[in-house]
């Protein structure tokens, strides 16, 4: 029963992460028909950040540090889609060639985007010390309770946005139908910009708190970005809700297997991917 | 079809085709070392893109399995070359590609669009990871040794995989299945009602690409003494030959080809320069020519053609 308590309890921690590494994927996807391959990158730029205020004179508190991350990230998000992405879709003539051409850029954008980090901080490991200690019965490391809180919060507000704002009524008119949410006098453009940029803000904000569980280094990127990727699948693709339930499902499955045999946890998630993708394409939450 | 008459102007290509494939198969005899190892390079990629073009081009559905059935040539040369001729080693990595390929297209027929990219994306990573594992486990090391070739040895290989590739999109293009796989890119319901067997067509076309990339694959790991899951199966395998064939321009053959030399060659000038700012040129100017030339760079010369003989003829 301990075995079993313990596998939920960091199943669901592992789950929140997940949850929020791939909520603004599913958003940039989900409205924006970018399937962004660079997503893990802009999560590797959070962390970094987050390290470079920790480690400054001023010795910024991680958490405090979502402050800075968050509106950063977002900006850059919102330049890379009113520039790049915009000018893609003008020049693309249907959607199916606009993912794809957004997919290649993105990948392109990849390239750039790590690189630069590399030219910056090498290519070493680092670490963010904070809060590195359990507590209660079942020995749960605090750094990852507080992120998993900053998840749930992160996800609530988040979804009054959407769900309450004039801009999340926006949002949520152009994922369902773009053509018609024009015409009702949306203005396009601009909220996808908006959505890319709160997809890469997410990043951002996951990279922060991951900065503070795990070793960062540059090449970080790539492994969150298929996460991302499965977990969106998993819950269904632009499903912002089915992102939160596949991300736990998904601490859960990688918490089981790693009990059993650790390096299967990759494959274990390349299995679950494969299998869904083949029974059920639309994932959990897709219609 | 794209039956076309034979004017003075297209004997003068083929022509010139075949004065460029003479120079090529003369040239390890005129000079040595790294010109024949660059044209090598060059060769593969054009391999890649135009293999990866036969399916990907005209049925719109994007593959990123490239990597993997490449990879797969690697670990069957690393495995079989040395007690086997270098040539059923090649023959036998197309092979098992091939096959792989029959699998991965029966199991993803349903799949559209972005899934399939994912799918196929995922399925490299997936390979890579069980390769690992089992080398983990079974050999207990992370990667092989692989007995090399001669670089000349191995161009003229790469030179004949490379005309097969070649031959084997023109002859597709050409012939009904080209025009079934058209149908399927624009339009695969009322390709189906039009009595295209569109399974059979999608899997075997697949299937074929995929054979060249084996081939490939084998013939490369011969030129490197080392490799493990992450040389083989890099996903920079499965995005260049793409974005070559974007670079160069979709609309026939020419195009791949040209952006798949043009690509290389810069990449190892950037690389012999630039070394620390080699990844970072080579995503910027991915991202602009994606941006910037739609048509890739056959489109772009015949717009600028076109301008030049005074506005006639604007490009389709």
């Amino acid at each position: 029963m301990v075995v079993i308590r313990d596998i939920i309890i960091t199943g669901l921690l592992l789950g929140g992460i997940f949850a929020l590494v791939s909520v603004g994927l599913s958003l940039q996807y989900g409205v924006g028909r970018v399937m962004n391959v660079a997503h893990g990158e802009f999560i590797m730029i959070g962390s970094f950040v987050t390290f470079w205020l920790f480690g400054s004179t001023i010795h910024l508190d991680p958490l405090v540090s979502i402050l800075i991350t968050a509106p950063l990230t977002f900006v850059i998000g919102w330049i890379l889609h009113a520039t790049l992405f915009r000018r893609l879709m003008d020049t693309s003539p249907t959607l199916d060639v606009f993912e794809g051409k957004s997919m290649l850029a993105s990948f392109g954008l990849l390239y750039v985007v790590q690189n630069i980090a590399r030219i910056i901080w090498g290519s070493q490991n680092y670490q963010v010390m904070y809060l590195n200690r359990t507590v209660t019965g079942a020995q749960i490391p605090l750094n990852r309770l507080v992120a998993l809180g900053v998840v749930i919060v992160i996800g609530v507000v988040f979804y009054i946005f959407l769900a309450r704002t004039r801009m999340g009524k926006a949002i949520r008119a152009s994922s369902q139908d773009p053509t018609t949410a024009g015409l009702m006098g949306v203005n396009i453009n601009s909220v996808l910009a908006v959505c890319f940029g709160l997809g890469v803000a997410m990043a951002g904000i996951a990279g922060s708190l991951l900065s503070t569980l795990y070793a960062i280094q540059t090449s970080m990127g790539l492994q969150y970005t298929v996460i991302a990727m499965i977990v969106v699948v998993l819950g269904g693709l632009g499903s912002v809700s089915g992102a939160m339930i596949g991300g736990v499902v998904l601490g859960i499955v990688s918490q089981i297997v790693t009990y059993f045999q650790p390096t299967w946890t990759l494959i274990a998630y390349y299995l679950v991917f494969i299998l869904l993708l083949l029974v059920r394409p639309k994932g959990i939450m897709g219609k | 079809m794209n039956i076309k008459r034979l004017t003075p102007a297209r004997w003068a290509a083929s022509g010139l085709l075949l004065v460029v494939f003479i120079v090529l198969s003369l040239l390890p005899t005129l000079t040595q070392g790294y010109l024949v190892t660059l044209l090598t390079d060059i060769l593969r990629y054009v391999v890649l893109t135009v293999g990866w073009m036969i399916f990907s081009g005209p049925t719109n559905y994007m593959s990123l399995a490239t990597a993997a059935f490449y990879g797969v040539g690697f670990y069957i040369a690393a495995v079989f070359n040395g007690p086997l001729p270098f040539v059923a080693v090649i023959i036998i990595a197309g092979a098992v590609s091939f096959v792989m390929a029959l699998v991965v297209g029966a199991l993803t027929l349903r799949l559209r669009g972005v899934y399939f990219a994912i799918f196929t994306f995922a399925l490299t990573l997936m390979v890579t990871s069980v390769v690992l594992e089992v080398e983990r486990v079974v050999t207990g090391t992370r990667g092989r040794f692989v007995v090399t070739e001669s670089t000349q040895t191995a161009y003229y290989a790469m030179l004949i995989v490379t005309i097969v590739t070649l031959v084997m999109a023109v002859l597709i293009r050409r012939s009904r299945y080209g025009l079934a796989l058209q149908s399927i890119g624009q339009y695969e319901e009322a390709a189906a009602h039009s009595g295209i067997n569109v399974v059979l067509t999608k899997v075997m076309v697949f299937a074929a690409s995929a054979f060249v990339m084996g081939m490939a694959g084998a013939i490369i790991a011969t030129r490197r003494t080392y490799i493990d899951p992450g040389i083989a199966f890099s996903l920079n395998t499965s995005f260049w030959p793409v974005l070559m064939a974007l670079f160069g321009g979709m609309g026939n053959l020419v195009g791949p080809v040209i952006g798949a030399a043009v690509f290389t060659y810069l990449g190892e000038l950037l690389l012999t320069r630039f070394p620390d700012l080699y990844m970072l040129i080579f995503g910027v100017v991915l991202i602009l020519a994606i941006a910037f030339m739609p048509r890739g760079i056959v489109g772009l010369a015949e717009q600028v053609w076109g301008k030049i003989r005074g506005g006639r003829g604007a490009p389709a």
